[in-house]
């Protein structure tokens, strides 16, 4: 496998361990399908730039830019959202995991429950398919923004997490309901991974990256 | 087609007033009396487009979504008519998606025919010809709208449209809800949201792009071009 050849990271645990928050199937499909066809897709396009690039194509690279942002950002997002999830019961969905984000949390929003009701806010505003994502700005703080499609965060702010907003993620189990998916994503954030992220910079939470080339 | 989508809308400005402060998600949920969009009755049951497209898809994607979009559409509508400019524009990108999606599931429904009626097969007459001059043939339509439908990054619709002033029929997508406008005029509609085949095709989506020429109704289509 060459440097630049990305591949399915392992989740960190097994597809049903977010039930009853996300079915095993969901994660099955979202896992071994979804995230699959994003890094086979970003391959093939990151091997076509390099095709095109030597042959010094500046049409043809061009015209594989939506292809890797696309498909490189689908990578992205899901590797960051498999590891800010964590199952319920563990201490690290617990909000007590993540101490000084939570300080920062309260200071921001006025508490956990004010940003809570925010940030799902923002994700049933989304239209169409995206994600919503918590991030750490150096001149802002702490923002929450959405994104659409497979649009990453990749302007220098640090992701602390991201839920998933794309049909895929949750309707084989919640349907056209999908403020109650909103609901229980909350028992399943990892916090001890947010509270990492917040203290680490854009490269860091990006490590996972490196980690599964 | 507008006027059997939009009835008129004299706007129950009374009743939001009374709930002056009310935000976005809460209006959402008021059902207005009158002066409002509504949900068109499917012309055919559930079940009728089965196997291709099952009951269970039918029931939610017309029952739940397309009805959200109704009542995203009266509510983006109500809020316009209030007089608030702030408001107004604050609300128009709801009435394009909720608007939108009001439209293109409205015409989605009509362009699709169970099976054992006017369902499937190919075009004839007039629409046929056009097809042929402008693409090729009919197999060549067919693979160059299952392409866009493929490549559509998100949620999103591919069209047969035709163009008013050249006469030319093309294959264009639009993102998420927004409707086909300009100088297309949208002969054939296919639902590329995941809500559209996720419970039956899962990932497989092209399984579903290729079932769906299964249960197009092309006597719509036709009238639709006819009239364009």
């Amino acid at each position: 496998m060459s440097a630049d050849t990305y591949s399915l990271p392992k989740l960190p645990y097994a597809y049903n361990a977010l039930e009853p928050s996300i079915s095993a199937q969901i994660m099955e499909l979202h896992h071994s399908k979804h995230h699959q066809t994003y890094v086979t897709n970003l391959n093939k396009a990151l091997q076509s730039l390099k095709a095109a690039s030597s042959a010094g194509d500046i049409a043809a690279e061009i015209a594989l830019q939506p292809a890797i942002k696309f498909n490189g950002g689908g990578h992205i997002n899901h590797s960051l959202f498999w590891q800010n999830l964590a199952p319920s019961s563990s201490a690290d969905a617990k909000p007590d995991a993540a101490p000084a984000l939570m300080a920062d949390i309260d200071k921001t929003w006025g508490s956990y429950d004010k940003f809570k009701s925010a940030f799902s806010t923002a994700l049933l505003g989304i239209q169409g398919s995206g994600w919503g994502w918590l991030v750490k700005e150096a001149q802002t703080g702490l923002r929450i923004v959405t994104t659409k499609d497979q649009d990453p965060v990749v302007g220098g702010e640090v992701p602390i997490f991201g839920v998933d907003m794309w049909e895929h993620a949750y309707y084989l189990q919640y349907l056209n309901g999908k403020a109650a998916y909103v609901d229980n994503i909350w028992n399943v954030i990892n916090w001890k991974v947010a509270e990492q992220r917040y203290h680490g910079g854009a490269k860091d939470a990006f490590s996972v990256l490196k980690a599964s080339m | 087609m507008s006027a059997t989508l939009m009835r008129t809308v004299p706007a129950l400005r009374g009743a939001l007033r009374s709930g002056v402060a009310k935000p976005a998600a809460a209006l959402a949920s008021t059902s207005f009396v009158r002066g409002k969009a509504t949900l068109p009755d499917l012309p055919y049951d559930y079940g009728a487009l089965e196997p291709y497209i099952s009951g269970k898809i039918m029931e939610l994607h017309h029952k739940k979504h397309h009805q959200t979009y109704v009542t995203g559409l009266n509510s983006a509508l109500e809020t316009i008519a209030s007089g608030d400019p702030v408001a107004a524009a604050k609300a128009a990108p709801l009435l394009n998606f909720h608007g939108g999606g009001h439209i293109n599931h409205s015409l989605f429904w009509e362009n699709l025919a169970p099976a054992s009626r006017e369902g499937g097969g190919e075009p004839d007459g007039a629409l046929a010809k056009s097809i042929k001059e402008d693409f090729g043939g009919f197999d060549t339509l067919r693979k160059q709208v299952n392409t866009a439908l493929a490549g559509i990054q998100g949620s999103g619709w591919a069209w047969l449209v035709k163009d008013k002033n050249s006469g030319t029929l093309s294959v264009v997508t639009r993102p998420n809800q927004d409707p086909v406008s300009g100088p297309y005029v949208p002969l054939l509609g296919i639902d590329a949201w995941e809500h559209a085949y996720y419970l039956q095709y899962e990932n497989r989506k092209a399984e579903y792009f290729d079932a769906i020429w299964n249960v197009i109704n092309w006597k719509t289509v036709a009238s639709r071009f006819e009239k364009a």
